[in-house]
């Protein structure tokens, strides 16, 4: 955001957003961020937006989980103190493998699911006391805002411009620190 | 448009004419509103059970579990029912969440939040009682892996009990953080809704900062499908492990290959059944009887049909291979002078009539859509489950393979006393939780409202265009408009009074007009100088009711005490939903006192 003034754009049917974000770009006005009350279908491709890479972080997680499990099994179970149970003396890790699948696949579960989640907060700058930063409070109830950067252009055609796209309302914000 | 299509063939998931505002709105409501006395009293019920199920609590473990009613022989008996029973009923809140998830259920939108709220409710209840069994509660920590002063022995890994700590607390943990990172949207709207600075730091630090931002969304659906995926093998291994630490024993009875997927079906069926007991009371309640609807009961019948069909199957298979086998000991526990006709006969038969028998009925459509009779059956089921769990512990053990060891199993009154109390304290959070948290997942249930709410079915069936349907003028004149730039509004041709919204309510001109006249007589609300009354003090309006006045412009016990009848008359007319009271109760007159 080179410049400090951005248009806040309201929208109050997703439909008309869809559309609208779609003529927006095809005149190669710069959409800056869209938030919405609920995840609206295909908006983040007609953004522009990137795939994220969430799930594969997910896979990776899943992975080093298993690790964990095979290394602690292996430490715990056959290393540290073998012991017979059963009949079944504790010799190899792959002949007792067997009884710790349920182990392996629980601990798969837990560090792919919780580090998951942990990276989608960290990347998505969500935690406890985090301050919200919809700049309208309807945008969590049923309007659709999208931020247009308006530096280098002029604001009078690009507003008018923006309601026949069919805004319902628009704001011009000076950020000052990015001035 | 097109990709809000959905066959007309498909009932509509949401009723009446709601639009994206009505949604915030009807979820907020039990929220932002005061708790009616029927809550109350509910409640107190509950923490009164709790309560007496803590005392129980603490006089065994102060005393020794030698107050319950186990035995040398029955040493599993009321408490691992128990914990087999709730573990059971956690298991349909991430089954409605994941795998309905997965296979792109809409209906699953509407309830999926309270059900994930159940899970973790039962899980928590269902964890209490391996632990008190311990004995010694504040040893629990010796089933984890940590390198203890005895040495370094470490757990068995090799047990059964051991994978069941792994996996409950997985799913347990796993479940808390699905559940409440779809809560976050919806925390959001609450205080972006509330007006009372309390609620609004207060869901302000449970939402996280939650902004809505798009790339935020694309990574919150994406994590939610992720996590379903995850969560749908490990809902199934929950109870596959529950089931090991029956099926690896050498009990007869027990010892069965056919437990793992008899446990998960049996728990999906019992969940289900538990769902309905809980959303049936609830949606009418808190008024969601739009949301969870008809169609959503029948869905869930269904399910409760085909689990309950699994696990009939289980049972048959159970029986012929007991006689087939020719083994006396497997024969015994179901058949001849076994279960069936020995001293638990009541148990075994409880068991067949609530899960095998009353069921059936689910099979007529028209006794599937009875929401009196899925009621009952679904009370009917939870019993059945809980003979279940009790039949198969209670009754294997009591007769093992000496027959010198032979013995009874009857509970004392602190067995009864901890179930008790998990089921108040179930309700306890159960019930704080419906007054506290958004129990509908809203912001799920506003993507769904284009392909499946009723007034939007109806909209595309007519052949018109979806986009810009959405527009509520209640939200429009919400904020103030900014200077800087002047704002092109759309207002209607004619003019009414500004503070009436009540276009959802009324279609006509004509109604209008007479609003306006009401309005007229008993004086109108001006934003800019008075601030509204609390208008459910007045006994006979609730949160709902106290809304719809305010659509009309009714703010004030100023303008309550103004009414007569006439004004009775066109309030009735134009609320569907107006109790036909206010007369009786005398609203004006109780407005009147609550002015001074």
């Amino acid at each position: 955001m080179a410049s400090g003034n951005v248009l806040h754009v309201l929208y109050n049917d997703d439909d008309v957003l869809m559309k609208a974000v779609k003529e927006i770009r095809a005149k190669k006005y710069r959409i800056t961020e869209a938030y919405t009350p609920f995840p609206v279908h295909g908006l983040d491709k007609a953004m522009g937006l990137p795939h994220t890479r969430l799930a594969i972080c997910s896979f990776i997680y899943g992975l080093i989980g298993l690790s964990v499990a095979t290394l602690m099994m292996n430490f715990i179970m056959i290393e540290d103190w073998p012991r017979n149970i059963g009949g079944k003396p504790s010799f190899s890790y792959l002949q007792n493998m067997p009884a710790f699948v349920p182990i392996m696949f629980e601990l798969t579960v837990f560090f792919a699911a919780h580090l998951m989640v942990i990276t989608f907060y960290l990347r998505s700058k969500i935690w406890p006391f985090k301050k919200a930063e919809n700049p309208d409070p309807r945008t969590t109830d049923d309007h659709f805002l999208l931020e247009v950067d308006a530096a280098g252009h002029d604001i009078d055609s690009l507003s008018k411009f923006l309601y026949e796209t069919g805004a319902s309302e628009i704001s011009l914000i000076h950020n000052e620190e990015h001035a | 448009m097109s990709s809000h299509y959905e066959a007309p063939i498909r009932e509509p998931l949401i009723l009446g004419e709601k639009s994206y505002h009505d949604i915030s709105v009807d979820v907020g409501a039990p929220i932002l509103g005061k708790a009616n006395k029927s809550w109350w009293i509910v409640f107190s019920i509950a923490l009164v059970a709790f309560l007496w199920g803590l005392g129980c609590i603490v006089y065994t473990v102060s005393t020794g579990i030698g107050v319950w009613g186990l035995n040398k022989t029955i040493g599993w008996a009321w408490d691992i029912t128990n914990f087999v029973w709730w573990v059971g009923i956690g298991h349909a809140g991430t089954l409605i969440s994941a795998v309905l998830l997965l296979f792109r259920q809409k209906w699953r939108m509407a309830i999926n939040r309270s059900a994930e709220a159940m899970t973790i409710f039962a899980v928590v209840q269902a964890g209490l009682f391996p632990i008190i069994h311990m004995g010694r509660p504040w040893l629990a920590y010796w089933v984890l892996p940590i390198p203890n002063q005895f040495g370094s022995l470490w757990v068995n890994f090799n047990s059964p009990l051991l994978w069941d700590v792994f996996a409950i607390s997985t799913y347990l943990s796993v479940s808390l953080v699905f559940w409440w990172t779809g809560l976050l949207p919806d925390f959001a709207m609450i205080r972006d809704r509330t007006k009372s600075p309390f609620q609004q730091k207060i869901y302000g630090i449970l939402s996280f900062g939650w902004s809505g931002r798009a790339k935020d969304w694309q990574r919150f659906e994406e994590v939610s499908l992720v996590l379903a995926g995850l969560a749908t093998p490990l809902v199934l291994s929950v109870h596959t492990i529950v089931s090991f630490d029956f099926a690896t024993s050498v009990v007869p009875g027990w010892h069965s290959t056919i437990f793992p997927p008899y446990f998960v079906a049996g728990a999906i069926f019992s969940g289900f059944a538990m769902v309905q007991t809980l959303l049936l009371v609830m949606r009418k309640v808190v008024s969601l009887e739009n949301y969870i609807t008809i169609v959503h009961i029948e869905f869930m019948n269904k399910v409760i049909l085909l689990t309950g069909g699994i696990v009939t199957v289980a049972y048959l298979t159970e029986y012929f291979i007991g006689w087939y086998s020719g083994v006396p000991y497997e024969n015994y526990t179901y058949l001849s002078f076994g279960a069936a006709t020995g001293p638990y006969w009541w148990a075994f038969w409880a068991l067949i009539i609530c899960n095998l028998i009353v069921p059936l009925t689910l099979w007529v459509k028209k006794w599937r859509r009875n929401i009196l009779w899925t009621f009952i059956v679904a009370l009917v089921i939870n019993i059945g489950m809980w003979f279940e769990r009790f039949d198969i512990i209670v009754i294997c053990l009591s007769k093992d393979r000496l027959a010198s060891s032979w013995s009874m199993f009857s509970p004392t009154f602190v067995d009864i006393g901890v179930f008790v109390g998990t089921i108040g304290f179930f309700f306890v959070l159960f019930l704080l939780y419906a007054r506290t948290f958004p129990v509908i997942a809203q912001a799920e249930v506003k993507s769904i409202l284009k392909s499946s709410g009723a007034r939007y079915k109806r909209i595309r069936e007519s052949g018109k265009d979806l986009a810009g349907t959405a527009t509520d003028k209640r939200t429009s004149t919400y904020a103030e408009r900014p200077a800087s730039l002047s704002v092109a509004s759309n207002a209607g041709a004619t003019h009414h009074q500004s503070t009436v919204n009540a276009d959802v309510l009324v279609d006509t001109e004509a109604k209008k007009a007479e609003i306006d006249m009401m309005l007229a007589r008993i004086g109108t609300y001006d934003p800019a100088t008075q601030t509204p009354d609390d208008l459910t003090k007045i006994s006979g309006v609730g949160p709902v009711l106290e809304q719809k006045l305010h659509q009309l412009g009714i703010y004030t016990y100023d303008q309550v005490s103004k009414m007569t009848k006439e004004e009775y008359d066109l309030l009735d007319e134009i609320i569907d939903a107006f109790p036909g009271r206010a007369e009786r109760d005398d609203w004006a007159g109780q407005a009147q006192k609550l002015k001074n």
